[in-house]
């Protein structure tokens, strides 16, 4: 459990100014000159000695990804660029908005110093198009730090850095780094093969690094702390504070930062007020955004919230947004609206993910039913095998754990339910004996 | 995926023109890109289209087509693409936006639905009859703590009911839906939790203090003809095998901008091929050189190129003092491992660290000092840790019955 003074997002929730005054007055933009000056390798070092892996969901160590960009001297002329991912719109997660909305200076800031880490003198913000107040706040507070000469050409800061703040139409394919570029490149938001990764050819061909927007604003802090500091909370391999998100069937669902590493139980006492109904009522959690699968809610309960923990519970911690579902629940149900969203998502640029999602939403709606064959299940399960990693980006795979860690967990439950189905079907609605259509 | 196409060709106006300030706006939007990719600039020009027409209509699509330079069919797979652009006219007063993926499902948005339906249409998109009302169903607004919610124009209502929703929408009919609050409807500062948020009680100041990593371990000055090839360890780290331990491997600790560099990478595993080579048979020109002297091949020429390796061996620990530049840090004792993993705090990873730096037995564990400690976490970069996680009183446990022992003393089976 964190204390306040070891918070980093200190207006999570928008009860002070979230303008450059108030930014300055909780801390921000104080010796960033000095971190500037200490160079490209002291920043990297440090980051890297914090521990900070990315937290957009794929928790990919961030000072390795900057130090994959071309070094300093070496440039063929293509200027290195910062993309940061604000399209957040994973079901479940909703921290991005957060600071956006009240702590843009961090974001800035952090946009700033990673700049320098890896010798960008750019970055594009591309921000969700659903998030628009979020967006004209984050605009506003750009053009403070641009009036305030914090960035721009000819900065006190004296590293020339612009920030230029771009944003989508509702596609939530365009979070996946490459789809991202496509889009701020104005395209459709269609991913592209890998290799050529960004940082070798990214937005218009230069060289780019993508990072999320938690994983940018937490930088500016971690110079000033010291990357011991933030290597200091949380397990190893699992340092530092995380924003988490907790929806769903919690008495007092919040957003709020705590250190990686505690168990489900703490978080969701503490801030939560408990699960709806009491612990006995839990049925099942999803961990980490839509994408993961789901957990039975025993095996969550002494679940530890960080990246290894939940690997070790054969789900994912992705973006620490928990969808909590006690017994009232109806799982197939709520996994098939998953399904649903997946296929509404998928950009129709790989087969098996463009027909797979579609096909796995019209079985799923059947078997909420219960108007399937038990030997379906088996089926689904194949087809959500053959879909995952079958595809260019991980769209294909992200709709097809949700569904295997239904089948996984909950098997018992669909089971039951075709049976309910088979038990009340008359002669006229009788069990179709045909496979899915 | 859907189905999007543009509306019938008989409610399409015939043209569209940005208004003065729109047009401003946009020319100043397209010049925020690098020259020649104006391109960039289509999706935010299309949605200030959306907000000054309501809906994207086949002339917005040709006049943003002939501002941006693009063909239009470039312009019409941007527009039937991302699902925020209206193809259709929508309620000119509201257009209801309802989330209705899983979280904002699962606190109640179907219900929020029915109101939609019953209140403004049976099917989605369709306009009531005075053109005023619409609603549809979309993804993931955003916004899950909130659930469930809507969004009507730019702005976002959050953690609904029925009843509020209704009387929300029924401000908006009656011509007043800018005196309702956006944000949440229920007595709560957005995303904390309701009733009052359990963090962030103190009042945040300016204040911050420096934390230094701590001070790397005292060169190990080891005899160089104890010492293995270190440079036979790097290849490993720099190959990049395991990617999320890379961060933690100490070897990767000094950023030296080289390690991701295939080039350099395969440079080093020549140099630790060479130089395992001369592990076997002393190779006399290989002695000459400064890796001759952590190699086993010194120990050959006994005390003759002893001060030499000495003196090579020294500035390579300087330059990069977190690298372990000597060999293990303990010595291993003979005999069979123990399973360092039943230490409750010890991992795969660190036991792989721990073996590396002569630590393979519980006993061995158990009997570290203040000062073996001190050197331990230095070169594993995670200070505090072995107190934290009391592995001295864990491992003599283990070390005095095993397992058997450990339950005894924790009760409870190490992991």
């Amino acid at each position: 459990m964190l204390e306040d003074k070891d918070r980093i997002f200190t207006n999570l929730y928008g009860t002070g100014d979230w303008g450059l005054e108030g930014a300055r007055a909780r801390g921000g933009w104080v010796d960033t000159k000095k971190f500037i000056d200490s160079g490209r390798d002291w920043i990297v070092n440090e980051v890297k000695g914090s521990g900070l892996r990315g937290r957009g969901g794929a928790g990919f160590p961030t000072a390795l990804k900057w130090t994959f960009m071309p070094k300093e001297g070496v440039n063929d002329g293509r200027p290195s660029q910062l993309l940061v991912n604000a399209d957040e719109s994973e079901p479940g997660t909703c921290k991005d908005r957060e600071i956006l909305r009240h702590d843009p200076h961090h974001l800035i800031e952090g946009c700033l110093l990673a700049g320098r880490a890896m010798g960008a003198h750019i970055a594009y913000v591309y921000i969700r198009g659903e998030f628009i107040r979020e967006r004209q706040n984050f605009e506003a507070a750009v053009q403070q730090a641009y009036d305030a000469r914090l960035i721009g050409k000819d900065n006190v800061h004296g590293w020339d850095f612009d920030i230029v703040v771009h944003h989508g139409a509702g596609a939530y394919i365009c979070g996946e780094e490459t789809a991202l570029m496509e889009s701020l490149e104005g395209k459709k938001g269609q991913p592209r093969l890998k290799p050529p990764f960004p940082a070798a050819m990214g937005v218009y061909g230069n060289p780019t690094t993508v990072n999320n927007v938690e994983s940018i604003a937490v930088v500016p802090e971690i110079l000033r702390r010291g990357g011991a500091w933030f290597a200091g909370i949380g397990r190893p391999n699992n340092t530092g504070t995380k924003l988490f998100m907790v929806s769903g069937h919690v008495n007092k669902p919040a957003v709020f930062e705590d250190a990686l590493g505690c168990t489900f139980e703490e978080l969701i006492e503490k801030h939560c007020g408990g699960i709806r109904g009491g612990w006995d009522n839990l049925l099942a959690v999803i961990p980490g955004g839509a994408s993961c699968p789901v957990v039975r809610g025993e095996d969550m309960r002494t679940a530890i919230m960080d990246f290894d923990g939940l690997r070790d519970k054969k789900s994912s911690f992705g973006t620490g947004g928990m969808i909590v579902m006690d017994k009232s629940t109806d799982i197939i149900k709520a996994i098939w609206r998953i399904a649903a969203f997946f296929k509404h998502e998928s950009c129709g640029q790989c087969t098996p993910c463009r027909e797979g999602t579609g096909w796995m939403m019209r079985v799923m709606a059947r078997m909420v039913e219960g108007r399937a064959q038990k030997r379906e299940i088996d089926m689904l399960f194949e087809v959500t095998k053959q879909i995952e990693g079958h595809t260019i980006c991980a769209l294909g795979d992200a709709a097809a754990w949700p569904i295997q860690g239904l089948i996984r967990n909950f098997r018992d439950v669909i089971e039951a339910r075709i049976d309910q189905y088979t038990w009340s079907s008359t002669t006229e609605g009788a069990v179709p004996s045909i496979a899915a259509e | 995926m859907s189905v999007r196409r543009l509306a019938d060709e008989a409610i399409q106006p015939a043209t569209f023109a940005f208004t003065k300030e729109n047009q401003a706006w946009a020319e100043k939007k397209m010049a925020e890109y690098p020259p020649g990719r104006q391109q960039s600039a289509v999706i935010p020009v299309l949605f200030r289209a959306q907000e000054q027409q309501g809906w994207i209509s086949r002339a917005v699509i040709e006049n943003v087509a002939n501002l941006l330079g693009m063909p239009y069919i470039r312009v019409l797979e941007v527009a039937t693409f991302y699902t925020q652009f209206q193809l259709k006219p929508v309620g000119t007063v509201a257009h209801v936006q309802v989330c209705g993926t899983t979280p904002c499902m699962l606190r109640g948005a179907e219900d929020i639905r029915h109101v939609c339906e019953r209140k403004i249409s049976h099917e989605p998109f369709e306009v009531t009859p005075d053109g005023k009302f619409s609603w549809e169903e979309v993804e993931c607004l955003g916004a899950c703590v909130n659930a469930p919610l809507v969004m009507i124009g730019s702005d976002t209502y959050e953690d609904l009911t029925p009843e509020s929703f209704e009387a929300i929408l029924d401000k908006f009919a009656a011509g007043k839906g800018d005196e309702v609050k956006p944000g949440p409807q229920v007595a709560r500062q957005f995303g904390a939790a309701e009733g009052g948020a359990t963090t962030l009680l103190e009042k945040p100041t300016a204040k911050r203090t420096y934390k230094p990593f701590p001070p790397p371990p005292e060169a190990p000055a080891a005899p160089a003809g104890a010492v293995p090839a270190p440079a036979a360890a790097t290849p490993t780290a720099a190959g990049g095998k395991n990617k999320t331990t890379e961060e933690t491997a100490p070897a990767l600790k000094s950023p030296s901008p080289e390690k991701v560099s295939p080039a350099t990478a395969e440079g080093e595993r020549k140099a630790a091929a060479t130089s395992a080579k001369a592990d076997g048979a002393p190779n006399k020109a290989m002695r000459e050189e400064a890796t001759g002297a952590e190699s086993p091949a010194g120990k050959i020429d006994a005390g003759k190129t002893d001060t030499k390796a000495k003196r090579v061996a020294a500035p390579a620990a300087v330059s990069s003092p977190t690298r372990e530049t000597g060999g293990p840090l303990f010595t291993p004792p003979p005999g069979a491992k123990d399973d360092l993993k039943l230490i409750s705090g010890v991992g795969p990873v660190l036991e792989g660290k721990l073996n590396a730096a002569g630590i393979t037995t519980w006993a061995q564990v158990a009997a570290l000092k203040k000062a073996d400690i001190d050197r331990l976490e230095a070169h594993l970069a995670f200070p505090g840790r072995v107190a934290r996680d009391e592995w001295i009183k864990q491992a003599k446990a283990l070390a005095k019955g095993g397992v058997e022992e450990y339950r005894r003393v924790f009760g409870k089976d190490p992991r």
